[in-house]
Formats: structure tokens, C-alpha cells, sequence
């Protein structure tokens, strides 16, 4: 494998996980923490907002982020041929 | 049939399982024996993952540490969550793809050092017995609680089980009996939140009960909750008293600590591919966040119940308040375990439970004739007396000691496997005997992890004084010392030797320096710690649970520091790094 595709797969793959690690750091950090009384001013059923993602929503989507990183890193190991066979 | 009796046959039944299964997949080899020869299904892995994660921290304490905390518990809902998602973005992959035994051999391999791998087992050796103390003692309560065993009985009970499965069956017999585990100890968490997910509610999912209205009042349970603790002095259930910036730090402290704990690394690990690793730690979070999406529910509604059991009427009416003659089973049954403590300070016969820290309710309470909170409560017993205070049917209790026990068990389990290896792999053949033989190997990783059993049963039968405290250090020293230099290792060519090591003895030195300081550990813990534990002393208001993140941020900052200015690392070593980026080349 040249230097030149070695990259760019690299490349690909820190893109990735600078995405799911932006949405990481705001759905917690910003949600759960540093908003959390403005969206405290929003409530959905019997949930303020801020309090719902602190101790839930931010759980929810680390799951999702997980799986949603799998499945990406799986496609982009294929279009750059580095897959497992 | 007894209560006891019941009890007995469920964590009986539980432990013959467990022993079954470790015989039917013991070990044969080192690789066997370390990483369950590389064979675990992603989501075998992911199960056990979860049961070796989830320990008696997160099954027994967790929810009432909530209960207590109110926000302030998102700490740890989110932090052990979040960490998850750094070991699946940033460091299983890769380690996998590296695939060697232990995180200490990866190290030492990356920083072509034994002195990386010397200061990454003591890292890992600390982190590792502060944690199976807890365990252990976690066993030691179920049992003398729920099977009215003494302490020390239900301790080498546990110790035997976990001998015959860990030292027989190594990572290969412990990860199928943490299979079995995390099935045992999430039904038994799920049963008892879902009965009073749907007394409190008629919701019988706990995570959306917990936003639901109470039966009968027309108020969400929340903002009942709201209304009863602060009429009661205390503050917000959904608002918290600790710093924004203290809650910031502890979070990603925690995140960190758990993303560079060895017992869990480890375990991604026995996954055939690179592609495995990355899944498997979705379904382990997936499987965590089950109890953890639960863990708050629970929280919120034991806290309910608890001040409704007590607060039976108007507050400061009276009659307002429960008749310490009236009280229910479980109120005697735990304050026969000293867990639950009743003092009638004002002689009325009442339990008053109250803030008396609160110097903006103290003359309200003196109105009510009230001479101070009468009643302590042990934050453990919230999950295990649930059943009780629900009044649920014998057969969930029994089934609450067998989840307990499992949970601790489990993560025992895990912890006394990576303590093993980093003996009889990073320093038996990594160091001292190079050549010594697979067999012999393995011989001295079973006697390791025997001795290993013998520590933390006296560490849980004779608990020095500062288990607690280390706690939080020994997540702060995972993240302020393992994390970033395996983060290093595999994101930055550049960093060499020198800059690692360098750098994991500025994060481990600041953050233990500044824990013993301010909490005292080997030096002091028998007297007051040096320094006074109040946000005004703390550097910029960061507590010593959040202050791992400083020292993790020293860490990057040395290391880089010290690798631009000494010469980089060895040609194969780069090519090392290279093919760890790479599943296939």
C-alpha cells in the first residue's frame, strides 16, 4: 500500500471521528452541562430538556454514535480495499 | 419457603452456573488464558464487556448516590458512558489490530521501553486492587444482609468462586461466565424498577415513567419531587450545588478514566477482527446503557418513596411525619444493619428527615419544633431495600442478592485476570524471564492470579480506611497516565520514549499529588489530609475527583513538549504505527 492511499484512508477515518466526536462533546458536555439551564427552560413531557439529556438523551446517543461510527468505518475500510477479508 | 431459604437456592443455582460454565471452557494456553484465544463473537464480547464494566459500584450504589446527588449524578451516568465512546474511536481498533496480550506490552512496545512498561504496570496494579477491594466488599454485604452470613464467611465464599472460575478458566472461562452474569444481574436490576416504575406511574418503562405524571396528583414525578425536597430544605432534585466546571471536569475525568481502564482495554482484546472490536463496543454500551438509562429512574423514584414513607403528611404539621413505632418491615430490617439510622432528636417519637445544613431553613424548622435530621441514610441499601419498599414478592429480593453478587463477582473477576497478566506476562516474561516456556507461563499466570484472590479478599475483609478515597484516584490516574499515552501511541508518530515517559510521570505525580494532598492516601490517611477539601482551596475550583483531566492535559502538554525537542522515534517503530492504522495492508 503507497504512502499517497495510506493518507488518505488515515485522512478519511480522522475526519469520522472528529464528526461523531463533535457530536459527542455537544449532545454532553454542551447539553447535559453547559446549557443545561437554558434548556431547562424547555420541556418535553415531564422532562426539562437540559436534566432529560444529562441523564438520559447524552446515553442514548453514545449508543447511537458507536454503532453509526462501525458501520461508516466499515464502508470507508472498503473503498480504500483495507478490509479484513 | 423462607425469604433466606429462597435466597439461598437463587445465588446457589447462580454459582453452580457460573462454575459449569468455567469447566466447560477452561483454559488450555497463554492465549487462552489472556484473551480467551481471540475467539469471542462481538457480541459475546459486548455482554461481557458490559458485566465486567458494571460493577457493585453500579448495581448496588449507583442509583441511590443518584438518588442522593439529584444532577449532580449526571457526573457518572455520563461519564462511565461516554468513555465508551473514546475506547471505540480511539484506542480498541487499534489495539486489537496490535494484537498482543496486555495494554502494558503495548506500551512498552510503542515507546521501545521497559520503563514505560514498568510505570504502565504500576498504574495498572493500583488501578486494578483499589477496585476488587470495593468488589469484594460488595459480596461481603450481600451476604450478610440477604443470607445472614457473617462478613467474612460470604468474603471466602466469593473467593472461592471466583478462584475456581478465574484460575481455571483465565479470560476464556471468565468472559462466558460474565455472559451468564450480565443476564443474571440485569433482569435482576430491570424486575424491581419496572414493578415501581408502574406502582409510582402506570408506566412500566422506568425511563419514561421517570418523566411521568404520579398517579393521582397530576404532577410529573419530577417536579413533585421538586416541590417535596425544598419544602424539606434541600435543594432542586433537577438542579444541582456543584460548580459548572467541577461537573465539566469530573465528567471527563471519569470519560477518560474509563476509556484507559486495563480490565476493560483488555477485553477488546479476544475479539477475532479489527472490525469486531469496533462493534462489540457498541453492544457493550448498548448493554451498559440498559441499566444506566435505568439507574436514574430508580434514583429519582427511590428518593420518592423514601421521603413519602417518612414525610406522611403536611410538612411541619404534627402528625405530619411517621410514627417510629409504625414504621414499616424493611425501615426495622435495615436499621438492624446500621444502614439505616434513627436518632429522635427531639424526643417526639417521629422521624424527622430534613437539611439541616441549610441555613435558610434552619429557622423554619425550629418553627416546626424540629431539633435536627433524625435519620441517616446509607446511599447502598436504595437499590437492595427497593424490593421491600415496593413490597414485592420474595422471589425478586432473592433475585436482587443473586444480581449483586453477579455484578461483583464479574468485574472481580476481570480485574484479577489483567492483575495476573501484567505479573506473569509484563514482568515475569516481558522483564525478568524472557524465556520461560508457554506452560510454565501459564502455571505462574494462575498462581498470580490465585495470589491476586488472596489480596483483595483481605483488602475486602479488612478495607483500609481510604478504599473510598481511591476511588476517585484511580480513575484520575487512568486518565491522567494510560489514556493519553496510549492516545499518543497511536495518533502521533512524533512521540518518542523520552516524551511518554515523561509525560505519564507528570500526569501520575500531579494527580496523585494533588488527591493526597487535599484527601489524603498512603502518607496521611490515618490523620486530616494537609490541605481543606472546599472549592476556595481547589485549583481553579476543580475538585480532586475532576482533577485527573489536569493532569491528563499535563500529560499531552509534556509529552510533546519533551518528543519536539529529543530525537524521534526508531524507523520500525513508525512502521509500527503505521500498521495498527491499517486493518489490512
Amino acid at each position: 500500500m503507497n504512502e499517497n492511499k495510506r493518507m488518505a484512508y488515515w485522512r478519511a477515518n480522522l475526519r469520522l471521528v472528529a464528526l461523531c466526536l463533535s457530536v459527542w462533546f455537544v449532545c454532553s458536555y454542551g447539553f447535559g452541562i453547559l446549557f443545561v439551564e437554558e434548556l431547562n427552560t424547555i420541556r418535553i413531557g415531564g422532562f426539562q430538556l437540559g436534566f432529560w439529556f444529562a441523564q438520559q438523551g447524552s446515553i442514548y446517543v453514545f449508543v447511537l454514535l458507536i454503532f453509526f461510527y462501525a458501520w461508516r468505518m466499515n464502508r470507508i475500510d472498503r473503498d480504500h480495499d483495507v478490509h479484513e477479508d | 419457603m423462607s425469604l433466606q431459604l429462597l435466597t439461598w437456592i437463587v445465588v446457589g443455582l447462580s454459582f453452580l452456573l457460573y462454575i459449569a460454565i468455567a469447566i466447560w471452557s477452561r483454559a488450555h494456553n497463554t492465549g487462552d488464558f489472556y484473551i480467551a484465544g481471540k475467539s469471542v463473537s462481538p457480541l459475546a464480547n459486548g455482554m461481557a464487556t458490559a458485566a465486567d464494566w458494571m460493577s457493585a459500584a453500579s448495581f448496588i450504589s449507583m442509583a441511590g448516590l443518584i438518588a442522593f446527588l439529584g444532577y449532580d449524578g449526571s457526573v457518572y451516568l455520563m461519564g462511565w458512558t461516554g468513555g465508551y465512546v473514546l475506547l471505540a474511536l480511539l484506542l480498541a481498533p487499534y489495539l486489537r489490530k496490535f494484537g498482543k496480550f496486555t495494554v502494558p506490552e503495548f506500551i512498552a512496545e510503542r515507546y521501545y521501553s521497559k520503563a514505560a512498561r514498568i510505570v504502565a504496570v504500576i498504574c495498572l496494579i493500583f488501578i486494578s486492587f483499589t477496585y476488587v477491594a470495593g468488589q469484594m466488599r460488595g459480596v461481603g454485604i450481600v451476604f450478610s444482609r440477604f443470607l445472614e452470613l457473617e462478613i467474612e464467611w460470604g468474603l471466602v465464599l466469593g473467593m472461592l468462586v471466583v478462584f475456581i472460575y478465574a484460575v481455571l478458566g483465565g479470560m476464556k472461562g471468565v468472559t462466558y461466565t460474565q455472559v451468564a452474569q450480565y443476564c443474571v444481574l440485569i433482569f435482576a436490576y430491570t424486575v424491581p424498577a419496572i414493578f415501581i416504575a408502574i406502582q409510582l406511574t402506570g408506566n412500566p418503562i422506568p425511563q419514561l415513567a421517570f418523566g411521568s405524571e404520579v398517579d393521582g396528583s397530576g404532577m410529573a414525578l419530577l417536579d413533585k419531587l421538586n416541590e417535596i425536597v425544598t419544602s424539606l430544605g434541600f435543594s432542586e432534585y433537577t438542579s444541582g450545588s456543584k460548580s459548572r466546571i467541577d461537573v465539566f471536569c469530573i465528567t471527563m475525568a471519569l470519560m477518560a478514566g474509563t476509556a484507559g481502564l486495563p480490565h476493560v482495554i483488555v477485553r477488546f482484546f479476544t475479539v477475532p477482527k479489527v472490525r469486531d472490536a469496533r462493534i462489540s463496543a457498541g453492544y457493550a454500551l448498548l448493554f451498559i446503557a440498559v441499566l444506566y438509562t435505568t439507574a436514574p429512574a430508580v434514583g429519582s423514584m427511590a428518593r420518592y418513596n423514601l421521603i413519602n414513607t417518612i414525610q406522611t403528611g403536611e410538612v411541619g404539621a404534627i402528625d405530619g411525619n411517621l410514627a417510629h413505632d409504625e414504621r414499616p418491615r424493611w425501615f426495622n430490617t435495615w436499621e438492624t444493619t446500621g444502614l439505616l439510622k434513627f436518632e429522635d432528636k427531639n424526643g417526639d417519637g417521629r422521624v424527622q428527615y430534613y437539611n439541616d445544613t441549610n441555613p435558610e431553613f434552619a429557622s423554619q424548622a425550629d418553627q416546626y419544633g424540629w431539633r435536627g435530621n433524625e435519620l441517616t441514610v446509607d446511599r447502598d441499601i436504595m437499590v437492595l431495600a427497593n424490593p421491600e419498599i415496593a413490597r414485592l414478592p420474595d422471589w425478586v429480593i432473592a433475585l436482587v442478592a443473586a444480581g449483586g453478587i453477579a455484578a461483583a463477582l464479574s468485574t472481580a473477576a476481570g480485574l484479577l485476570l489483567v492483575i495476573s497478566a501484567a505479573i506473569s506476562h509484563d514482568l515475569i516474561k516481558g522483564i525478568f524471564v524472557p524465556s520461560i516456556s508457554d506452560r510454565n507461563e501459564l502455571r505462574a499466570g494462575r498462581i498470580a492470579a490465585a495470589f491476586a484472590i488472596l489480596v483483595a479478599g483481605y483488602l475486602g475483609f479488612d478495607p483500609p480506611g481510604w478504599v473510598a478515597q481511591v476511588v476517585a484516584f484511580a480513575f484520575g490516574l487512568a486518565a491522567a497516565s494510560l489514556f493519553p499515552a496510549i492516545l499518543m501511541g497511536i495518533f502521533f508518530k512524533r512521540i518518542n520514549r523520552e516524551g511518554a515517559i515523561a509525560g505519564m510521570l507528570t500526569g501520575l505525580l500531579f494527580t496523585y499529588g494533588y488527591i493526597e494532598y487535599f484527601k489524603g492516601l498512603f502518607l496521611k490517611w490515618s490523620g486530616a489530609p494537609w490541605g481543606t477539601n472546599t472549592a476556595e482551596h481547589w485549583i481553579l475550583g476543580i475538585s480532586p475527583e475532576g482533577i485527573g483531566v489536569v493532569g491528563m492535559c499535563l500529560n499531552f502538554l509534556v509529552a510533546f513538549a519533551v518528543s519536539g525537542i529529543t530525537k524521534p522515534p526508531p524507523e520500525h517503530i513508525q512502521h509500527m504505527v503505521e500498521r495498527i492504522r491499517v486493518p489490512r495492508h
